[in-house]
């Protein structure tokens, strides 16, 4: 059951141009819904039924959240694409936009008729060139063929998609920050209430989904929602594409079941490197607390079995560390880029970043005292739940996670001023 | 609201850029032009030697109608726009976990060596200059670097001194 959904034309000799798309049955959902003129009530519930969960990171129900925007409401409703693509570890929707762009414009312009849109854009990040020209071209060739536009196949559905390149800045991944991006303005987050469904782009009332949600959505259709939702288990509906990097021989982007058991990605990713010993896995992306190895080869992808063992599943980045690594040297890196990446709106988050990258750097630098394993712990503590967005929980969750597991290693940097293992990369 | 001279906006920059510029405003609504300043100060940016200067911003002001500060946010905020000279090629390296755990701490060793400059430096002649820069999603080649539109993945010290023979 491996390439099902968004990489179901992987096999093709150019899968990204329309003709190879409309071989496989490309446009025939979106065809379908506009000639029989499917209620969108119908649509919504069977994305409901599918159990697609966000695949940007946060899981959120995705038939749920388009079931709040008030259809009917007169004026202008916006669908957007998240592909802004940042979280350290994952490289999936790149993948997506480079190799199936067209399957994202129909799952787009289906969102669209679902909650009565007439223009969407993508919000692709603006290190992504190559996705960006592939998408670009996908645009084109939909719009001469009568996917995009005016009237769309005689239909009297209208809908205008485009793209808005970011310029660097891994906050706009949050959802308001990008509606702030498009806008124009820096990417700082707002204050919810009110969400983007009754206030969202320009205002108006906007649905916002990751790339892999909406470009799920033409097979999640032909297929059934109930069809999807059995590749997968319980609470975690469908495929995933799980972008798998770090200390293994086949790295890659996988779609595969949720609820695959970890020891099977880790055997699709060609395994360690150097048959090295398996120590930590980050299964979520840099802002989801790391698991030991060992327990993490009794762990299923999905959003419960990894919940349960105190991580998140996030965006599917796995990022495999083997037993060359020293903790505090990866997490003084992770704890840098929160830093430099904060948008430096909520002080806990701006200030606490700060903290957290010092002290994890004394450490790593041979110069930590007594007090600051306490003290990581504290500043972690001082920023989750107290921001506006994520942000703050993203950098304060691998600290947490890495001093509940790996608490022995930073305390014997602190002890002897060197490391325990050396440094990273086995030098 | 800030109080402007009136401007030509045809002078402000060549027909070809504002061309360009004029093809992202008309993706947005009427009333936000704004909209389009990401996409103008990276069109100006790649015509101008790769770097912004106040007078290029307060133009792009002038040109989308909006409030000089509302454009030095935006020109700040970003990592990818450089407000100040750059080398003709930005190498771009990643040394976030994935690319550090396959080695880009010796990459970038390796570069800065071969360029003779650190981290956050520009070679003398003004052809190259070498970039920290946060994950840029292609983990799976890690390590990686871009320069310009360019990803270039898997990297080793002999697929550096080809990407460095290469620059012009």
């Amino acid at each position: 059951m491996a390439n099902e959904v968004c990489l179901r034309t992987l096999d093709l000799d150019r899968p990204w141009l329309l003709d190879q798309y409309r071989s496989r049955g490309g446009y025939e959902m979106l065809s379908k819904v506009l000639k029989e003129q499917t209620p969108p009530e119908e649509i919504i519930d069977e994305v409901k039924k599918s159990g697609l969960r966000g695949r940007g990171g946060a899981g959120f129900p995705t038939g749920l959240k388009w079931s709040f925007i008030a259809r009917n409401a007169p004026g202008q409703k916006y669908v957007v694409c998240n592909s802004d693509e940042g979280e350290p570890g994952t490289f999936k929707d790149r993948d997506i936009l480079r190799y199936n762009p067209h399957q994202l414009i129909e799952g787009m312009a289906i969102a669209a008729y679902a909650i009565g849109a007439t223009l969407g854009y993508n919000y692709i990040r603006g290190e992504f060139w190559e996705p960006y020209e592939r998408f670009e071209t996908a645009l084109e060739e939909a719009r001469k063929a009568g996917f995009l536009g005016d009237n769309i196949l005689g239909s009297g559905f209208d809908f205008q998609l485009h793209t808005h390149l970011g310029g660097g800045a891994y906050v706009c991944g949050e959802e308001t920050a990008l509606l702030e991006s498009i806008e124009g303005k820096k990417g700082q987050p707002r204050f919810k209430p009110p969400f983007p469904a009754h206030f969202g782009l320009y205002g108006r009332p906007t649905i916002i989904n990751n790339t892999e949600s909406l470009a799920s959505i033409p097979m999640i259709l032909a297929k059934g929602g109930q069809w999807f939702a059995d590749i997968g288990v319980e609470n975690s509906g469908g495929s995933k594409l799980f972008s798998i990097s770090g200390n293994i021989n086949n790295p890659g982007v996988f779609e595969i079941p949720m609820g695959t058991p970890f020891s099977e990605l880790l055997e699709m990713a060609g395994g360690m490197q150097d048959g090295r010993k398996l120590k930590g896995v980050i299964p979520g992306g840099s802002s989801a607390p790391i698991i030991p190895g060992e327990q993490m080869m009794d762990l299923t992808m999905d959003y419960d079995a990894i919940a349960g063992a105190g991580s998140m599943l996030g965006s599917g980045a796995v990022i495999v560390l083997d037993d060359s690594n020293c903790m505090v040297k990866v997490l003084e890196r992770m704890s840098y880029f929160y830093y430099e990446e904060s948008c430096g709106q909520c002080t806990p988050c701006r200030e606490g970043t700060g903290w957290l990258y010092r002290v994890v750097k004394r450490i790593e630098d041979g110069k930590g005292r007594p007090e600051d394993l306490d003290l990581l712990d504290d500043v972690a503590d001082k920023i989750s739940g107290k921001t506006i967005c994520a942000l703050g929980d993203a950098a304060a969750g691998p600290v947490a996670g890495m001093l509940k597991h790996f608490r022995d290693e930073f305390q014997y940097h602190i002890d002897h001023k060197r490391c325990l293992v050396g440094p990273a990369n086995g030098q | 609201m800030t109080i402007t001279e009136p401007v030509n906006k045809a002078e402000l920059f060549t027909p070809d850029i504002r061309k360009e510029i004029d093809e992202w405003v008309a993706k947005y609504p009427d009333d936000w032009k704004q909209s389009a300043v990401m996409a103008a100060l990276r069109i100006i940016q790649d015509a101008d030697e790769g770097w912004l200067s106040t007078e290029r911003l307060n133009q792009v002001a002038a040109y989308l109608d909006m409030p000089p500060i509302a454009v030095y946010e935006v020109a700040t905020f970003y990592s990818m726009y450089e407000l100040k000279p750059v080398g003709k090629h930005k190498i771009c390296v990643c040394t976030n976990v994935s690319c550090m755990i396959n080695g880009s701490d010796k990459i970038v060793e390796y570069l800065e060596q071969k360029l003779g400059i650190k981290l956050g430096q520009t070679t003398e002649d003004g052809k190259v200059t070498l970039k920290e820069v946060e994950c840029l999603g292609a983990c799976g080649g890690a390590p990686m670097l871009q320069i310009g539109r360019q990803y270039y993945e898997n990297l080793t010290p002999e697929i550096i001194d080809s990407i460095l023979e290469g620059l012009e």
